[in-house]
């Protein structure tokens, strides 16, 4: 049960071993250790993973989990829930992929797609069917202002992040009949292992700094926050720029 | 009864912390036991008129019984002083038709507005505590519909003691309590003599109840909460015995037991949060300290004053915003006034407010294993939910841990399932009982689930 003061007692991260998953774990095990799965594809990053949260205290379980393969998806939630109810689940993988190759090669935007789009509405599929059977349950959705209005830049990555966005704003409505609650996070340029190498704009933030908007979030009820915070500001200005001004944005 | 029931959404009086659940509303026993049946895999819980502050009454993805409609008053024994009532009447409602009678409910807590069952299953207290003991002491008998769908006559000396026990503090999860005969109290009238004084400090205070708490049947304290430094939990003692016809003026005597509770107005919904900040909280304690009399006594106050000054005014919780609230409950023993005083510091020095002070002293406990109350000093604070509170009673509950005291789990909404465990070491006769009655662990709640009950 997620408590009055929104401390959780288990948290599903699928994509478990991205930055944002693992800093969200830590942020939580830090108040009170509780129960982790860690589903994830097998390796080395996911047994480190797995080792510091235990070392925080926590109970972790890792699960294999192929975001290209969204029929697997249902059997890994359940496989979640068989110890007990899922407090908060959170979908944190995706890709960022090459923008270019995103937009010409076939191959590398259907994977863009399948990952970053299919597998996620997979993922809240099942999630659902889980935060309805227990009657209460916050899925946590990672996605990104790129989702709110496609630049040059990354238009394919933003696009499947719009979907995904959209999908889980409207489930949220959809779960709240069933007891259940999700929160969109749309986090701007985040400093972590998908983006390295990769030139940091303005307004820029970190993993922790999500983590700590997303443990806020879910404590106050929050169904739709922006990291850091001016961005949702920043975007409403940029969604309602004209198309001439917008073409010529340096990012 | 609709089996099928009602999908809602329930919280506790703290408002935090919602969950969805199936609310069936039986009107009989039978239905009762019907409802035991229709508990599918996420289990069944009793609710009544959802006063517990936190998930007690809540069953996330299950089933919760509203038992309010088993509201019967089915006999009164005037000779004997008792009455034998069906679980979901309210302690308003029973108060209503016990007073003209003379007699009296020999527990009350801080309101009316509790059912009969949920006051066994929280073993509520009040301010006759010190003397009187809690709730459970003054249960003849009760009927207790289990998980077999039984109807158990339990009774706390007779063969099923050990479930009447554990049934009492039990947080509803070892049945459905459905009938209970309670052992009352006889008054002349409807008033209390009070005694108003005021403590300059913690320590005062302490000394004044520790003092002469023995002469008084019913004895309170509001402290301040805000105040730091010399005036750290300076309070407001109030301390009476219920009054002789005698002593009321003229006026009062002719209708000596004339139950008198006025509804001032009821708290509108959606109300903003943070009406009650540093700069309010502060003005209201001031306030609340500063119009006690410093020393007063033998006034004649009556029941909603005395008693229940909250109840005047409906629905009352909403007024801490859409977050909702936390009340924080604890005791520790006599002895432990150090813990007591580190607590209150804390509190003051937390930057978190609260308005609703409340310490008194308790009696002995009573037998039952997950029952609140020991000997020692209760401390109780209301604070809205905002950041940082759940670190302030973290640290709080390792304060009480180390005193040897113990939250209070009808106002618990946030404790962790290792330190409740620690709280009440006899959690394991608790469980013993309850595989018992309930091998599969059919009675469950959100409580249940938080805390690994």
């Amino acid at each position: 049960m997620i408590d009055a003061l929104g401390t959780p007692q288990s948290l599903l991260l699928l994509g478990g071993t991205s930055d944002i998953a693992v800093a969200i774990a830590t942020e939580y095990a830090r108040r009170r250790p509780l129960r982790v799965v860690v589903a994830a594809r097998p390796s080395s990053r996911r047994d480190d993973t797995a080792a510091t949260l235990e070392a925080a205290g926590c109970t972790v379980e890792a699960l294999d989990f192929e975001a290209t393969r969204p029929e697997t998806h249902r059997a890994v939630v359940e496989q979640a829930a068989a110890d007990g109810d899922i407090d908060i689940a959170v979908v944190a993988h995706g890709i960022l992929g090459d923008p270019e190759q995103a937009w010409t090669d076939p191959a590398a935007a259907i994977q863009l797609a399948e990952v970053n789009y299919v597998s996620p509405v997979a993922c809240g599929v099942a999630l659902a069917t889980q935060v309805r059977r227990q009657g209460h349950g916050v899925i946590v959705a990672l996605s990104s202002v790129a989702g709110e209005r496609a630049r040059r830049s990354n238009f394919a990555y933003g696009s499947t992040k719009a979907g995904m966005d959209a999908f889980y704003s409207g489930l949220g409505t959809a779960l709240r009949e069933h007891g259940g609650r999700v929160l969109v996070v749309r986090p701007g340029f985040v400093r972590s292992k998908m983006t390295e190498g990769l030139d940091t704009p303005p307004l820029s933030t970190t993993p922790e700094a999500v983590a700590r908007a997303v443990v806020e979030g879910v404590a106050s009820g929050a169904e739709l926050i922006w990291v850091p915070k001016p961005m949702r500001w920043v975007m409403t200005v940029v969604r309602h720029l004209p198309r001439p001004v917008f073409r010529r944005l340096p990012f | 009864m609709s089996v099928t029931g009602s999908r809602r959404t329930l919280t506790g009086w703290g408002r935090t912390a919602p969950t969805m659940a199936r609310v069936v509303t039986p009107t009989s026993v039978d239905d009762v036991v019907d409802a035991v049946r229709c508990g599918g895999d996420r289990g069944v819980i009793g609710r009544g008129l959802g006063r517990s502050y936190g998930d007690a009454a809540q069953n996330a993805g299950g089933v919760v019984v509203d038992l309010t409609r088993l509201d019967a008053v089915h006999q009164v024994d005037q000779g004997a002083a008792t009455v034998e009532v069906a679980a979901g009447v309210s302690l308003d409602r029973l108060m209503r038709r016990l007073l003209p009678l003379g007699l009296w409910i020999p527990v009350l807590p801080g309101t009316r507005q509790v059912t009969v069952g949920g006051a066994i299953a929280a073993d509520v207290h009040g301010k006759n505590h010190h003397l009187d003991g809690s709730f459970g002491a003054h249960v003849a008998s009760l009927d207790l519909v289990t998980a077999d769908g039984a109807v158990r006559r339990c009774e706390p000396d007779g063969p099923e003691a050990d479930l009447f026990w554990a049934t009492v503090g039990g947080m509803g999860l070892t049945g459905f309590v459905v009938r209970a005969v309670l052992r009352l109290h006889r008054v002349e009238s409807a008033y209390f003599a009070v005694d108003t004084e005021r403590a300059r400090d913690l320590d005062d205070l302490m000394d004044r109840l520790d003092r002469d708490d023995a002469a008084y049947p019913y004895s309170v304290a509001w402290f301040d909460s805000v105040a730091t430094g010399r005036r750290l939990g300076r309070a407001v003692i109030t301390r009476g015995r219920s009054a002789r016809v005698d002593e009321l003026p003229p006026g009062l005597r002719g209708d000596p037991l004339r139950f008198d509770a006025p509804r001032l107005g009821t708290v509108p919904p959606g109300l903003p949060g943070g009406l009650l900040n540093r700069l309010s909280a502060r003005a209201f304690n001031e306030v609340w300290f500063r119009k006690a009399p410093e020393q007063r006594r033998g006034e004649i106050q009556k029941i909603t004053r005395f008693f229940h000054p909250l109840d005047v005014v409906a629905e009352w919780n909403r007024g801490y915003g859409p977050r909702g609230f936390c009340q924080y409950q604890f005791v520790v023993p006599f002895g432990a006034e150090d813990a007591l005083h580190a607590a209150v510091r804390r509190i003051a020095g937390s930057g978190h407010v609260s308005c609703l002070n409340v310490l008194k002293r308790f009696g002995p406990g009573d037998p039952a294993p997950l029952s609140f109350p020991t000997a020692g000093w209760t401390l109780a604070v209301d604070i809205p939910v905002g950041p940082g509170l759940a670190g302030l009673f973290d640290a709080l509950d390792e304060l009480v841990l180390d005193a040897g005291g113990r939250v209070y789990l009808a106002k618990d909404a946030r404790l962790s399932a290792a330190t409740l465990a620690q709280m009440y070491p006899r959690l394991d006769d608790f469980r013993a009982v309850r595989a018992r009655v309930d091998p599969d662990g059919l009675f469950r709640s959100d409580l249940a689930r938080r805390l690994a009950l």
